[in-house]
């Protein structure tokens, strides 16, 4: 039923809607309902019919590596809440990550449970705004709604954590600011019981919607071969089919000690990284409740230095699979409390490069199911 | 009956100034018309609005509008004032005479058609009756004023000189010209039942078969009722204006009361198609099972009227709150791959049974 992907330009001009001098230059974005921000593709269309897809990207760029380099490392935090602005908790997983590595800390088991506890809720959090807005661009409005109602109970929980909502700055190279306050475990636990049947809810509205699967079945077709060399990582590339997930391939913080499944697709379009992302959420909810399960007590926090200092000529990578793919920051220390560079592998921006392979001879209601199911967020794409 | 009528007393002095033939021929029917728009359908279209968004507010789990008046109740009066005092624009590259007619071509045909739709029966024994006029081609009328509609959606995203408002003016005239000829051809059934083109005839005939047309026509019902939706570019079929891909189709560049007569006109199309699904398929003011319930007589005709058409305008805001949006090239598929087909086999079926009724009595 599907519509076959065909570059339009391979087409005999009598099956082109328009010819060829009256293609249409679209600007489709900045400042476009769907693209999620201010991403702006430029596109060539034959009447709907996409030819060519140019993303222009950097309306929201603030220049975060080069304040990276500005502050100390503990004072950099903040800076990662920033940049994907739905899923704090695991851009400062990310950094404080590798600020450890190069400074050398261990963080002690419970900090590690925490952060663990933390890093899913957020992913769930994640998915779920991407659910909602996903839905909304192909014109389903009301699992918008649902999502949100769940995302609420979720951010409830972070602000009875950190005190703050969507910019979290909940993690501090060496462990965490402070314990878990009293009788969270109970309510966290509460909202991990409540969820799953949620998720049923949302695939209730949508996964044997004859619409749904008409508009996501055979769209945006990403083949394994192209998602390994455009280096995508994170639901997109399990989408496709390979079985590559950091929190398994190389298990940081608890992962190693909780047990879940890596859901896989088989077809790589935008149904398979649908269902994908939904399973993700249900086993995201069951490391979260099997780590208030092994919860260990002592302290949250390592013993460590005042001013934290790398030392001279020291680089570290670290990557951790957040809720869009591998975020990953590359430290060059230089001897001082500052790092010499900073900078970010962002899955956003990795996985924005592929949609204009993914849309070229789709048609323009197809472009913002492709948009949509690459789960943008810009802060992190312009940094 | 009696009860309703009453008020209608009052015109008799005006009645008697004039004379007989000039009021039921001239002025019974301005009144119609004025009574009919200014206290009939912009009320129902203002309160529709607000309905739409409580319903979708019940469905989506939160509240809706509930901060003017009692429960929300004078939203619809504060919405209307915010459209009639704000800013007009007009788009310096627009064409400007076709930007200004596009929404009037919009509003007015889906006005005019309310003039022909029977919302109750000819008072007994009187000349006055329920409805503004009734024309012996009235199934023709309304199809033929639906049809100018499209021009104000194709005119008003050409002019607007935005290529997103071109998008979808086009998009705007494929699906409406394709989703005319199944809405067209479902009605055809039906009028071959009844062996007329006028509603009020189309109803007595159904008074007079003693079953709705729903029944014998089930497929025309649905026919009519998915090309229905299609043709007043509501969800799962808003492509012209769908708001994630063309940012608003084919009324991106409208605003204030330019913008609100779209709107309108949105809004009357969907009671115009609900009443007219309420006319041919649901026995228009009929009650329903008029033989096993005799004591449902008791209700006035348009009382049964206005709650047919209210089932018809609840189903159009669920599946607002339902379904995800078609794309353009499935929705061509589903009106010429399917639903012509299946509406002329319709035709064929219901002449193939009248003709064997009629040699088989």
């Amino acid at each position: 039923m599907s519509q076959p992907i065909v570059d339009p330009r391979t087409l005999p001009d009598d099956d082109r809607l328009f010819a060829p001098e009256e293609e249409m230059e679209l600007n489709f974005g900045p400042q476009h309902p769907s693209t999620h921000g201010v991403l702006r593709l430029k596109l060539k269309v034959d009447g709907e019919r996409i030819l060519d897809c140019y993303p222009i990207i950097g309306y929201l760029h603030r220049g975060t590596e080069k304040l990276f380099e500005l502050h100390p490392f503990f004072q950099n935090v903040p800076h990662t809440d920033r940049m994907d602005y739905v899923a704090a908790a695991t851009n400062n997983l990310a950094y404080v990550g590798a600020v450890e590595k190069l400074v050398g800390l261990v963080v002690p088991p419970r900090a590690r449970y925490i952060r663990t506890i933390l890093a899913e809720l957020q992913r769930i959090s994640s998915h779920l705004l991407w659910l909602a807005t996903h839905a909304i661009d192909i014109g389903a409005m009301t699992p918008f709604f649902y999502c949100f109602r769940e995302r609420e109970l979720i951010l409830d929980l972070f602000e009875q954590y950190c005190g703050a909502r969507l910019t979290l700055n909940c993690m501090r190279p060496g462990g965490l600011p402070h314990d878990l306050p009293v009788g969270w475990t109970d309510r966290c636990r509460t909202f991990c019981e409540a969820f799953p049947p949620r998720v049923d809810e949302y695939e209730g509205l949508l996964t044997d919607n004859r619409i749904w699967k008409k508009r996501t079945v055979g769209i945006g077709v990403l083949a394994p071969e192209v998602a390994i060399d455009y280096g995508i990582t994170g639901p997109m590339l399990r989408g496709s089919g390979i079985d590559w997930d950091l929190r398994k391939v190389a298990p940081y913080e608890a992962y190693g000690e909780v047990e879940f499944d890596v859901p896989l697709g088989k077809n790589g379009d935008t149904y398979d990284r649908y269902l994908v992302r939904m399973e993700e959420m249900r086993q995201a909810n069951r490391i979260v409740l099997q780590c208030l399960e092994k919860l260990p007590e002592g302290p949250v926090m390592a013993k460590r230095p005042r001013v934290l200092k790398s030392a001279k000529e020291s680089e570290v990578y670290h990557g951790i699979e957040g809720p869009k793919g591998e975020i990953g920051f590359y430290i060059v220390g230089d001897g001082t409390p500052q790092p010499y560079r900073c900078h970010v592998r962002a899955p956003s921006f990795i996985n924005l490069q592929v949609v204009p392979e993914m849309s070229k001879g789709a048609l323009i209601a197809d472009l913002v199911a492709i948009v949509g199911t690459t789960d943008i967020v810009l802060g992190e794409v312009d940094r | 009956m009696i009860a309703l009528t009453a008020p209608l007393a009052l015109f008799d002095p005006l009645r008697h100034a004039v004379g007989d033939d000039l009021f039921y021929w001239a002025v019974s029917p301005a009144i119609k018309i004025l009574v009919l728009v200014f206290l009939g359908i912009l009320p129902v279209i203002t309160y529709l609005v607000l309905a739409e968004r409580k319903i979708l507010g019940f469905i989506q789990a939160r509240v809706g509008p509930n901060r003017v008046g009692p429960w929300g109740l004078l939203q619809p009066i504060a919405d209307v004032m915010k459209l009639l005092v704000k800013e007009d624009t007009l788009p310096i590259q627009a064409v400007k005479w076709a930007f200004i007619l596009a929404p009037c071509l919009v509003v007015a045909p889906a006005l005019i058609i309310f003039a022909v739709i029977p919302m109750g029966p000819r008072a007994a024994g009187g000349k006055l009756a329920w409805y503004v006029t009734d024309v012996n081609t009235g199934v023709l009328v309304v199809l033929a004023l639906a049809t100018i509609g499209v021009y104000g959606l194709i005119i008003g995203g050409w002019s607007s000189n935005n290529k997103f408002s071109l998008m979808g003016g086009l998009r705007s005239a494929a699906q409406m010209i394709s989703y005319e000829v199944p809405q067209g051809l479902a009605l055809v059934g039906p009028l071959m039942l009844a062996g007329t083109l006028s509603l009020v005839g189309i109803v007595e005939a159904q008074a007079k078969a003693g079953w709705w047309y729903l029944f014998p026509q089930l497929v025309a019902f649905f026919i009519y009722l998915v090309a229905g939706v299609a043709e007043s570019n509501r969800n799962p079929f808003d492509l012209p204006e769908a708001e994630s891909e063309l940012v608003a189709g084919f009324h991106t560049e409208y605003s204030g009361m330019r913008f609100a007569l779209f709107f309108l006109g949105e809004y009357a199309n969907m009671i115009v198609i609900s009443a007219v699904a309420t006319t041919v398929f649901l026995g228009g003011w009929l009650p329903p099972f008029p033989h096993l319930l005799p004591f449902l007589h008791v209700v006035p005709g348009i009382i049964w009227f206005f709650l047919k058409v209210v089932v018809f305008l609840f189903a159009y805001i669920w599946f607002r709150g339902t379904f995800p949006r078609y794309r353009f090239d499935q929705l061509m598929d589903l009106g010429w791959k399917w639903m012509i087909p299946l509406a002329l086999l319709n035709i064929f079926a219901t002449g193939l049974i009248k003709l064997l009724l009629a040699h088989h009595p």
